[in-house]
């Protein structure tokens, strides 16, 4: 019973990672339509910045992981105004070979300047250890991950139902030309979503370090998996990113607990299996 | 039949013809075996990769679909080639057409799958499936070795040529084989099917209303794009009497993508430039770290995207074009 | 809902126009009548053969073929190519990859003598997106012209060109065989009161009136849809 519920409760963890990883770029897939692999580089910057300020620094864990969203995002920002607003006409193909560009520069910067060995965090005492409810142990890191994660989808479902600025994304998602049409700054709306989406990744990859590891590698390595939330969630769904990051995240685990020799086989089949059914994915609109 | 051609079939004949720089090209191609005798293996190894690359220019410069999994069918062929030559005979020209025939069928009978969808859904399918054979050939061990390969392959000669250790015959057996497929690609872009090819890439939307069908056209360029990246493997797979699960990865998709893109896609040449340059590239530099050789390639991704969007053959037409 | 309860019937031979206001739905209608999109209700005759069900690349081989208000032609394929795929289209022959295009001189032919019925002899060589965009419009109705179609639905075929190049597209379509069917979506009223046999109007997605120039000018409702319009515009 123990190892049940406790696979599934460090897949669904690690679902929530996955959704913290993904969200922005289904929401900023659905409006702009800019197929942005590096997405995922956001996470490492967040990630690096995180060891940084807590190793190099000594600033505490929380304050470490608030700075990784503002320094992801404010990369994220200054990346979308210089480089990515240039291809937004672009082919998918061009977006796709620029922005994989961008993945294997970031893989080798941060190669360069922090090595490619693991990374390590120090979490502050109560993170660490077990927690006992209702006779089993879980993780007490794990459980902060989950709350942390609940936390982020539940503002940002705020975000979009209740603000000015939620339904204009909303609208820009449903309809860019239409939006534009009526006087709505879609591209102004899209920065700060981009920013959103790049720090929400950053946060993501500075919690990541002392769960699933950080190195050079991690953008390419989790791009996988992130991509296959968007796509089979839906493109601009939050709800969407929420359900198939934990399916994924849940069945990954399970797989590699219950079934190993069946690798990512499943994960993999079941995505194109899905695909098929629901090309848009399962909360995509069209 | 004979009559005059008229202006309008004449125009045509001009797409068609050879040109000088062409034959010299081909000619060119004879020189690794008296300049760079040292290097044949090493130019084996660049016509194995063109002719993957010419294989994807199809799919993806004539046709306009995007994948980011065209191993699956490289290493379709090449283990159907091992497998062949491992079990039951070596003898490698027959091998070529059972990987192309079986490389082939494979991707008709997925691109029923694929060629229904665009943007990141294609994106993903395509993935999909590249990382799912490469899944399933992983952990299929009894079949193809798993992660350490398929042993017992061995291929030692090819018409009566021994494949010797100067990489003679294996040029020789490539480049032959290379252009024996691109003179099968040469002819279906000059052919009214290329021409609708180029079609659905320039206006997909517009195609329906001409009366065409869209799918059928698509799937057609599958079956042929996955035979000939099947002819490639078998290739590989006869040159080096080894089959690696690395045939497979998506690294070798995404390599051939970057490959194809920086020679220009579209212009039947762009994969054969692209592969040169890339496979001597990365033999000088073999040398440095594979990260560093990493952040040159995304470099020269980002750099080509920006100003060379038509890949280096593009830039040089383009300049061809402003000196005339 | 853009378009309901629409009922009507394209004598042969005839020329109509379709008008209404902006977003009465004259684009979807067009839509809905080449396959583009599909009917809740109700069904699309073409000389008595029945087509809802039919995509529309196969209404397209009966004889159904339509021009698209925003460009929507090959960029990099030069006009004669573009055309000429319509006729190897049309013909069956796209299917082939084995022989090779200087093969198909008839078909070749055949699309440079559709360009020169518009007046697009001499842009054959050169890459649809060189063109200037009067001869690009034209361009359009050759493509749909390739495919030898019996019903011709032009929508807006002289949209954003200036009122001197507009005169030379409706003179050719007006040129064209007295056979074809053709239906256009036209805003500037001379032109339709000089090209059309007929005219429907198109309000709020519903056909409000069809009937000869002199009846829908003379018409009431029409008016008041149009001036009402001026009033407020």
């Amino acid at each position: 019973m123990q190892s049940l519920v406790g696979v599934l409760f460090d897949g669904f963890a690690y679902g929530m990672l996955l959704f913290l990883l993904s969200v922005g770029l289904s929401v900023t897939l659905g409006m702009m339509n800019f197929v942005n692999l590096a997405h995922c580089s956001f996470a490492m910057v967040g990630g690096y910045a995180t060891v940084s300020f807590m190793n190099r620094l000594g600033w505490p864990f929380f304050a470490a992981l608030a700075a990784a969203f503002v320094v992801a995002a404010a990369v994220a920002v200054v990346l979308e105004r210089t480089l990515y607003r240039r291809l937004y006409r672009a082919s998918d193909l061009d977006q796709c070979l620029f922005t994989i560009g961008i993945v294997f520069i970031s893989v080798a910067a941060f190669a360069f300047f922090y090595t490619t060995e693991l990374q390590s965090a120090r979490v502050p005492e109560y993170l660490r250890g077990a927690v006992q409810i209702m006779g089993i142990n879980f993780a007490a890191y794990r459980i902060f991950l989950v709350a942390v994660s609940l936390a982020m989808a539940v503002l940002l479902i705020f975000l979009l139902e209740r603000t000015q600025f939620g339904a204009t994304v909303r609208a820009a998602v449903d309809n860019q030309r239409m939006a534009r049409g009526l006087g709505i700054d879609v591209d102004r709306a899209f920065m700060i979503t981009f920013a959103l989406g790049g720090g929400l990744a950053g946060l993501g990859g500075g919690l990541a370090v002392e769960f699933v590891g950080l190195e050079p590698t991690f953008a390419l390595t989790y791009l996988v998996y992130v991509l296959i939330v968007v796509a089979v969630g839906g493109l601009g769904s939050i709800g969407g990113s929420f359900v198939a990051a934990a399916v994924l995240g849940i069945s990954d685990m399970a797989g590699k607990y219950f079934f190993p020799w069946l690798g990512a086989f499943l994960i993999y089949l079941v995505m194109v299996a899905l695909l098929m059914w629901r090309p848009a994915g399962l909360f995509g609109k069209r | 039949m004979a009559n005059a051609s008229s202006t309008a079939a004449r125009y045509f004949e001009g797409q068609v013809r050879w040109r000088p720089l062409e034959i010299v090209f081909w000619l060119a191609a004879l020189l690794p075996f008296v300049v760079t005798p040292a290097y044949l293996s090493l130019a084996s190894q660049v016509a194995i990769t063109a002719l993957f690359a010419l294989s994807l220019d199809l799919l993806v410069g004539y046709a306009g679909l995007v994948s980011l999994g065209h191993a699956a069918f490289f290493g379709l062929g090449a283990y159907s080639a091992g497998l062949l030559a491992k079990h039951f005979w070596n003898e490698p020209l027959s091998g070529l057409i059972v990987a192309a025939a079986l490389a082939g069928i494979v991707g008709y009978l997925l691109s029923h799958i694929i060629v229904r969808f665009r943007h990141l859904t294609l994106i993903m399918l395509t993935l999909g499936i590249g990382l799912l054979l490469h899944e399933v050939a992983n952990s299929a061990t009894w079949l193809t070795g798993g992660a350490d390969g398929l042993q017992g392959v061995k291929v030692t000669s090819v018409l009566g040529f021994r494949f010797d250790l100067y990489g003679r015959t294996a040029y020789s057996y490539s480049l032959a084989t290379l252009f024996v497929c691109f003179l099968v690609a040469r002819r279906i872009v000059h052919s009214p099917f290329g021409l609708a090819l180029r079609g659905i890439r320039e206006n997909a939307l517009r195609m329906p209303a001409l009366g065409a069908p869209n799918q059928a056209h698509l799937r057609k360029a599958y079956a042929l794009s996955a035979a000939m990246a099947g002819v490639a493997g078998a290739l590989l797979t006869h040159t080096t009497s080894t089959v690696s699960l690395e045939v497979l990865s998506f690294g070798r998709s995404a390599d051939v993508l970057v490959i194809l893109i920086l020679g220009g896609a579209g212009r039947l040449y762009g994969g054969i430039l692209g592969a040169i340059i890339y496979m001597v590239a990365r033999d000088q530099f073999s040398g440095i770290n594979p990260q560093y050789w990493y952040f040159w390639i995304g470099l020269l991704l980002v750099a080509v995207v920006m100003f060379l969007p038509n890949g280096i053959l593009g830039g040089l037409s383009a300049l061809y074009k402003k000196s005339e | 809902m853009v378009a309901q309860d629409i009922s009507l019937a394209l004598p042969k031979g005839v020329r109509h126009a379709l008008i209404g206001p902006n977003g009465a739905g004259k684009t979807t209608l067009i839509n809905l009548l080449t396959g583009m999109l599909q009917p809740d209700r109700g069904d699309i005759f073409l000389s008595e053969e029945r087509v809802t069900a039919l995509r529309p690349e196969a209404r397209v081989r009966r004889g159904l073929a339509r021009t698209f208000q925003i460009n929507t032609l090959f960029p990099k394929l030069t006009a004669l190519e573009s055309v000429t795929l319509a006729v190897l289209e049309r013909e069956g022959h796209a299917h082939n990859w084995w022989r090779g295009l200087p093969r198909f001189g008839a078909s070749a032919d055949e699309a440079a003598a559709i360009l020169a019925s518009l007046n697009l002899a001499g842009t054959e060589n050169r890459p649809t997106h060189e063109l200037p965009y009067g001869q690009q419009r034209l361009l359009e109705i050759a493509l749909a012209l390739a495919t030898r179609p019996r019903v011709l639905l032009l929508d807006e075929p002289a949209a954003g060109v200036p009122k001197d190049e507009s005169a030379g597209i409706f003179g050719a379509i007006a040129g064209l065989s007295s056979d074809l069917t053709i239906l256009f979506i036209e805003h500037d009223m001379d032109v339709v009161f000089r090209f059309a046999s007929r005219i429907l109007v198109m309000v709020g997605g519903s056909i409000l009136v069809e009937g000869t120039p002199e009846e829908i000018s003379r018409d009431a409702q029409v008016r008041e849809v149009y001036l009402g319009k001026a009033h407020r515009g």
